[in-house]
């Protein structure tokens, strides 16, 4: 098992390298000189040679690269352009709503999807197995951005009951802190949910044909138990890839859901970024995420273990 | 054989067609029996004739839309939707039907293109992987390191390097999704490989273009089809996204992101130009996606019994 891990760990350097290669080569392709932009219109062509040789540009690629990637393993990826602060403290500053609202929606998701999935299941092709999963392909393709603003049109603008967007520190005030989010995390959660529906429908259903579950129906167990005791737990096994694949991807539905409810996370800094073309913040933000990314999805090749017995790793 | 009778008198005959063609027709032993499944889908034929529509009147997007959608009259700013203007105007006071008409051509062409892009560089690489072991570790590595991003944001990072424009997004995206093909196309050519007909092919001294186009590329053809319709959707959702966030296509061109964004500051007043085009977005990948859905459960053997 430590042999494994250890493996897995040493296999996410390649990936990692590619990732940061990707990046590296993608805002070196990017026109524009980042010390002319540092230093306005008025510097001389001493000034900005001065700062080239100061950020290492004048360097060969290659060795840029090494140092650029040396850092970034040490989580240091130099100054914002614009913001007058390492990188790695802008994104610490704006992680926070970032990371919540990805939590909130995650479980939000699974609340909603586990229990709606098993009952499609277990009632497969009745009136509310179709409901069910007309509402779930319905999460899966309904816009991210269009479904908060029917959210916001409906709650904020008709109703008047909750705020249209904006952001307040869960230590401030925890209650206006879940007003606040309670929109955002349904629009990240719905679009999640419709998958996660889905899947836990579709296993639950192979799940229910084996024979151990009929043994257990013929042994006289309650439906109810038959389903969760049995037939749930092992359903449960590939829905933890997907619920990996989920959280990741909602760290990537958060910059457009920031973007919707104004809220100063990492997705909006990241979308400014890119707009104001502030490469070390846009080459941080990314090589964080896609980090985040990879190790999630290692510790659910490693929790498999404790979901399920039969997996055993490095045990050849 | 008694089950395909039964089925074949209840299928959908046109009279026109009477006694000549009918779907009917087409027996569980025909090898286009998936195409008989997927035309008694309601849902599939309901997706198929939407989407025909949404492409007639994205060829058509002149003929159909009453206004430039480029066209602004301050006169009419932010009216609601009526018989001159059927989805209302904007702040500007540009027309929102002629505009949501005309961002029916980015999407779409958005979406057909990246999936070709997608399918032609991804059948490639995920040939090439499976096929030859040692290019196999080197190729899916640079896959790996694409799919640690999450979709929009690999696209937006590309968007900030290549600048605003149609063809940008489109590369973009086509690079976001080549992963998702390859992987798919590897892992059928790693199955088909192993089969005797290629192992016989080879014995008879068959050089390896064939072998790969005839027996394997072949044979992976139902599976890339049904992920080719989902990269469709996936293409014209992220499209919107980043239009959405202003990355995308660059302002003076229409698209439903652009267009949903451009609402989202008038909700209060002007409900009507984020909602109108945030549905044509909405019921498109819907449309799509359903269409993949039924394919896949045409084209799955194992998917039809449920």
């Amino acid at each position: 098992m430590v042999a494994y891990i250890v493996r897995r760990l040493l296999l996410l350097i390649p990936v990692l390298l590619v990732v940061g290669v990707v990046v590296f080569t993608l805002m070196h392709l990017t026109p524009g000189d980042p010390a002319s932009v540092m230093l306005g219109r008025d510097a001389t062509p001493e000034q900005k040679e001065a700062l080239r040789e100061r950020l290492g540009l004048n360097e060969p690629v290659p060795v840029q690269f090494v140092n650029w990637f040396g850092s970034a393993l040490r989580l240091d990826f130099g100054d914002s352009l614009f913001l007058g602060m390492p990188v790695t403290e802008a994104l610490r500053e704006r992680a926070e709503p970032t990371v919540l609202l990805a939590l909130y929606a995650l479980t939000l998701s699974l609340v909603i999807a586990i229990p709606a999935g098993v009952i499609a299941a277990v009632r497969a092709n009745s009136p509310i197995d179709r409901l069910l999963m007309v509402v779930s392909i319905s999460g899966v393709a309904i816009p991210s951005f269009f479904f908060g603003i029917l959210l916001i049109l409906l709650f904020a603008v008709v109703l008047g009951w909750l705020p249209s967007g904006g952001y307040v520190n869960i230590r401030d005030d925890p209650g206006e802190h879940f007003r606040y989010m309670l929109l955002p995390t349904l629009t990240l959660g719905f679009a999640a949910a419709g998958l996660l529906a889905r899947l836990v429908r579709s296993t639950m259903l192979d799940v229910l044909n084996e024979d151990y579950v009929r043994t257990a129906y013929s042994k006289g167990l309650a439906e109810r138990r038959v389903v969760v005791a049995h037939a749930l737990r092992n359903a449960l096994i590939p829905v933890l890839t997907l619920i990996g694949i989920s959280f990741a991807g909602m760290l990537g539905g958060a910059v457009v859901i920031e973007q919707v409810f104004n809220i100063p996370g990492m997705g909006r800094l990241l979308v400014n970024s890119v707009v104001r073309r502030d490469i070390p913040v846009v080459q941080g933000a990314v090589m964080t995420v896609a980090a985040i990314e990879v190790l999630i999805m290692l510790l659910v090749d490693i929790l498999y273990v404790f979901v399920d017995p039969r997996i055993r790793y490095g045990a050849e | 054989m008694a089950l395909s009778e039964a089925l074949g008198t209840t299928g959908r005959v046109s009279p026109a067609s009477r006694g000549r063609w009918r779907l009917s027709s087409i027996t569980p032993a025909s090898s286009y029996y998936w195409v008989r499944l997927l035309l008694e889908n309601p849902a599939v034929v309901a997706s198929l004739l939407l989407l025909l529509a949404i492409l007639l009147t994205a060829l058509f997007a002149p003929a159909i839309a009453p206004f430039d959608p480029g066209f602004v009259n301050p006169a009419d700013r932010l009216d609601p939707p009526s018989a001159a203007h059927w989805f209302g105007t904007d702040d500007l006071g540009r027309d929102v039907f002629s505009r949501v008409v005309y961002g029916a051509r980015i999407s779409l062409l958005v979406g057909v293109t990246v999936t070709i892009g997608a399918t032609v560089i991804g059948s490639l690489i995920g040939l090439i992987a499976g096929y030859y072991p040692r290019a196999d570790t080197p190729l899916m590595r640079i896959m790996d390191g694409l799919e640690a991003f999450p979709s929009i944001l690999l696209a937006l990072t590309i968007m900030a390097t290549l600048g605003p424009a149609v063809e940008n997004v489109i590369v973009a995206l086509s690079v976001v999704y080549t992963p998702n093909i390859a992987r798919l196309v590897r892992g059928t050519t790693l199955m088909n490989r192993q089969q005797t007909y290629v192992e016989s092919a080879r014995a008879i001294g068959m050089r390896d273009f064939p072998i790969l186009r005839r027996y394997i590329f072949a044979n992976s053809l139902s599976p890339l089809i049904v992920q080719c319709t989902f990269v469709v959707a996936f293409a014209i959702l992220t499209e919107a996204s980043l239009s959405f966030l202003g990355a995308g296509v660059p302002p003076d061109i229409p698209t439903w992101g652009s267009i949903v964004s451009s609402g989202q500051p008038r909700l209060q007043q002007a409900w009507w130009i984020s909602v109108f085009a945030g549905t044509f977005l909405f019921v498109t990948v819907l449309a799509t996606n359903l269409i993949g859905d039924g394919l896949r459960d045409a084209l799955d053997p194992r998917s039809r019994r449920r």
